[in-house]
């Protein structure tokens, strides 16, 4: 699957930009260890690396951008994803541009940086302990009153977003990017 | 069709899983289900990781330390060979007796024999969790040799019969309640005597005196050795490794194979982070360093040195420890056990020390554990985390848990021991993920029959393994139209190609 997405993305030299910490981190920081000893792919996958993104990353790294013209109403918290977080240090940069779309309307989740206990296949592996990591997630989401959680991985939001629902919550979950496009419904 | 939240349903584990692993997820579930355990170790863990984020804060080159040790660590580790014989050279020379363990059984047999060749018939011993890994006391017993441990959390553990479910803090499962309890039943504890915590402190300091007085040895761990002047290191909070390692006429000290640091300034590197990553401390309460028994005289003759133990045996263990060397494991001996990836570990913040079944729990103890004993009984472990990496970030030497953590799972697969459906499963996956067309297709196909199955775009059941995913969350439809059909019809629109 590595080599079949660096044939893919190596098409072109442009920036690849990617809408989940997971999947960059992945292919960032993974992709050129799993292929250490390929030496078809080795240099190409580090060459990969050198121009992947992640979408928060590339906004106000790499073009300098923290306003994109958004301004959210709904009251949002945020959720740090791990693999983003701690692979690729995406730390200040979702937050300056929610800061900008949403101001005051958004804040740092309790325990924003504590992980949700999707770990992909370890939802399903072990169900009982992802389960109680997502419940303690949720309850801090709850608590917080906000309209909706915003993580910059779909993998976690999926998680959250299928524990709210089972739940009957009324937050939703909400990409960064869906909050950097603006209004939901405009 | 959907469930009650309050109903999770449990995937019955796979036919072909061995009993260890079917032990594990029930030693998990009742964990789980236990809401005094999860009280606890909501309080402790939290009170540690908060401590070692402001100690490390108030240390203006945290970061440089830890890279620092980290440097200290790789180099020794990566001539072990070479400092393990300076070490017990020096040792030697300041008149310590060296022995050497090749496994758990030769190290409690070698500690029995010390203490029959001196008519040992009671011995104290402060916190070590290498004693755990050898089983120490049970070996004293056998020889009728009685042991008592002298660490507080350590002797609740020992008078209740329980098993340490922490690396620092034995017994971070325990609340003060059970204590006093146990203190009224097992030892005849009154009332005033079990009041409080401080109060239940001083009774187990006047029981303990007794025993430090009446102990012919003494037994400890040793956090690190140093090399190029033979010394044991040894912290702790309270005051009973000094009594352990000073008042009795024998002492041993157990040293695992990798803990040792080349040079006195180096032990000062590492000493600098262990107390902060462990419980944020700047330093513990006493810091030890034992350079030999007690001299009867010194080289003038003039005085001898009026304390200390008249032998100090060091038992140098290695019990799995050489078969990392060298191997995609090793950094995991650049561990200084301080605990800190226990502490911020959500999964073990969830289910505590005892659910992971061996010595070590938490991150360190799923690559320990199996890294030492093999994956067979041990399967489980390398999966019981979610690889967010919390714990590679606190700790003081850096060590990429998380990565060896996908070693062994990977040593795992190789080995031919993931299940069935998952082995079947990624091949389908990564079949179906590499040919675009179909990938589309299927997703489609996929979007059509969830929303047959479904009222509101999720689905609350699905089926086989996957079914652990909906004991406790929702699974949402496909989309229809997938991200990649808008992006056609999108860049078609504004003329450009894909």
């Amino acid at each position: 699957m590595a080599r079949h997405t660096i044939d893919v993305l190596t098409r072109s030299l442009d920036p690849v930009v990617v809408p989940s910490g997971s999947c960059a981190d992945m292919i960032v920081n993974h992709y050129p260890e799993l292929l250490a000893h390929d030496a078809a792919y080795h240099d190409r996958a580090v060459e990969l690396a050198s121009r992947t993104y992640e979408l928060s990353q590339f906004l106000v790294d790499v073009l300098g951008v923290t306003d994109t013209g958004a301004r959210e109403t709904d009251s949002l918290v945020y959720h740090a994803s791990c693999h983003g977080l701690r692979g690729l240090c995406l730390r200040d940069q979702p937050r300056a541009l929610l800061r900008t779309a949403a101001g005051e309307q958004c804040t740092d989740l309790p325990g924003a940086e504590t992980c949700c206990g999707f770990g992909g296949l370890f939802a399903v592996k072990m169900p009982s302990i992802s389960g109680a990591m997502l419940q303690a997630k949720l309850d801090e989401i709850e608590a917080s009153g906000a309209d909706a959680v915003v993580a910059a991985d779909i993998s976690c939001l999926m998680h959250i977003g299928g524990g709210l629902h089972r739940r009957g919550s009324r937050v939703r979950v909400r990409h960064l990017a869906d909050v950097l496009a603006g209004p939901p419904d405009a | 069709m959907p469930d009650a939240p309050s109903s999770p349903r449990h995937p019955a584990p796979p036919a072909q899983a061995p009993a260890a692993a079917a032990a594990f997820y029930a030693r998990v579930d009742a964990a789980l289900a236990d809401k005094a355990l999860h009280r606890a170790l909501s309080l402790t863990t939290g009170r540690l990781a908060g401590g070692l984020t402001s100690a490390f804060a108030a240390l203006p080159d945290g970061e440089a330390l830890r890279d620092a040790a980290r440097r200290i660590r790789a180099h020794t580790i990566a001539h072990l060979d070479r400092y393990l014989v300076q070490f017990s050279e020096q040792a030697e020379r300041r008149g310590c007796q060296l022995h050497w363990a090749d496994t758990a059984a030769d190290a409690s047999r070698i500690v029995v024999e010390i203490a029959q060749a001196n008519g040992i018939s009671l011995a104290v011993k402060s916190k070590s969790m290498l004693s755990e890994e050898i089983e120490l006391n049970a070996a004293f017993e056998s020889a009728g040799i009685r042991v008592v441990e002298t660490d507080l959390g350590e002797f609740v553990v020992q008078v209740g019969g329980d098993k340490p479910s922490h690396i620092i803090m034995p017994i971070v499962h325990r609340s003060r309640e059970y204590v006093a309890a146990l203190f009224r039943d097992k030892l005849g504890a009154s009332n005033t005597d079990v009041a409080d915590v401080p109060a239940m402190t001083a009774f187990a300091r006047r029981v303990l005196r007794q025993e430090f007085v009446r102990a012919g040895m003494g037994v400890s761990g040793v956090n690190l050795a140093v090399a190029d002047t033979g010394s044991l290191c040894l912290v702790s909070n309270e005051g009973n490794g000094r009594l352990t390692t000073t008042l009795p006429r024998v002492h041993v000290a157990l040293v695992g194979l990798e803990r040792i640091v080349p040079t006195a300034a180096d032990l000062g590197v590492v000493l600098q982070l262990l107390a902060r990553s462990a419980t944020g401390q700047a330093m513990p309460v006493y810091t030890s360093i034992l350079t030999g028994p007690r001299r009867a005289r010194v080289d003038n003759g003039v005085t001898g040195e009026p304390d200390g133990p008249d032998q100090l045996h060091v038992v140098i263990v290695d019990n799995g420890r050489s078969r990392l060397l060298g191997s995609d494991l090793a950094e995991i001996l650049y561990c200084v056990r301080c605990g800190a990836c226990l502490n911020i570990c959500p999964v073990y913040r969830h289910i505590g020390g005892h659910a992971y079944g061996g010595v070590y729990p938490g991150p360190v103890g799923s690559v320990v554990t199996p890294g030492l004993m093999g994956l067979d009984q041990w399967s489980e472990l390398p999966h019981a985390s979610t690889l967010c990496g919390a714990c590679r970030d606190v700790c003081p030497v850096r060590i990429d848990l998380p990565h060896l953590l996908l070693k062994l799972r990977e040593r795992g697969v190789a080995e031919d021991r993931a299940p069935f459906w998952l082995q079947i499963g990624m091949r389908v996956f990564s079949a179906v993920a590499t040919r675009p067309r179909l990938y589309a297709w299927l997703g489609r196909v996929a979007a059509l029959l969830g929303a047959a199955a479904s009222r509101d775009g999720w689905l609350t059941r699905l089926p086989g393994p996957l079914s652990g995913w909906t004991t406790s969350r929702d699974f949402p439809v496909p989309a229809k139209r997938s991200f990649t059909d808008l992006w056609r019809e999108k860049t078609a629109k504004g003329r450009r190609t894909l």
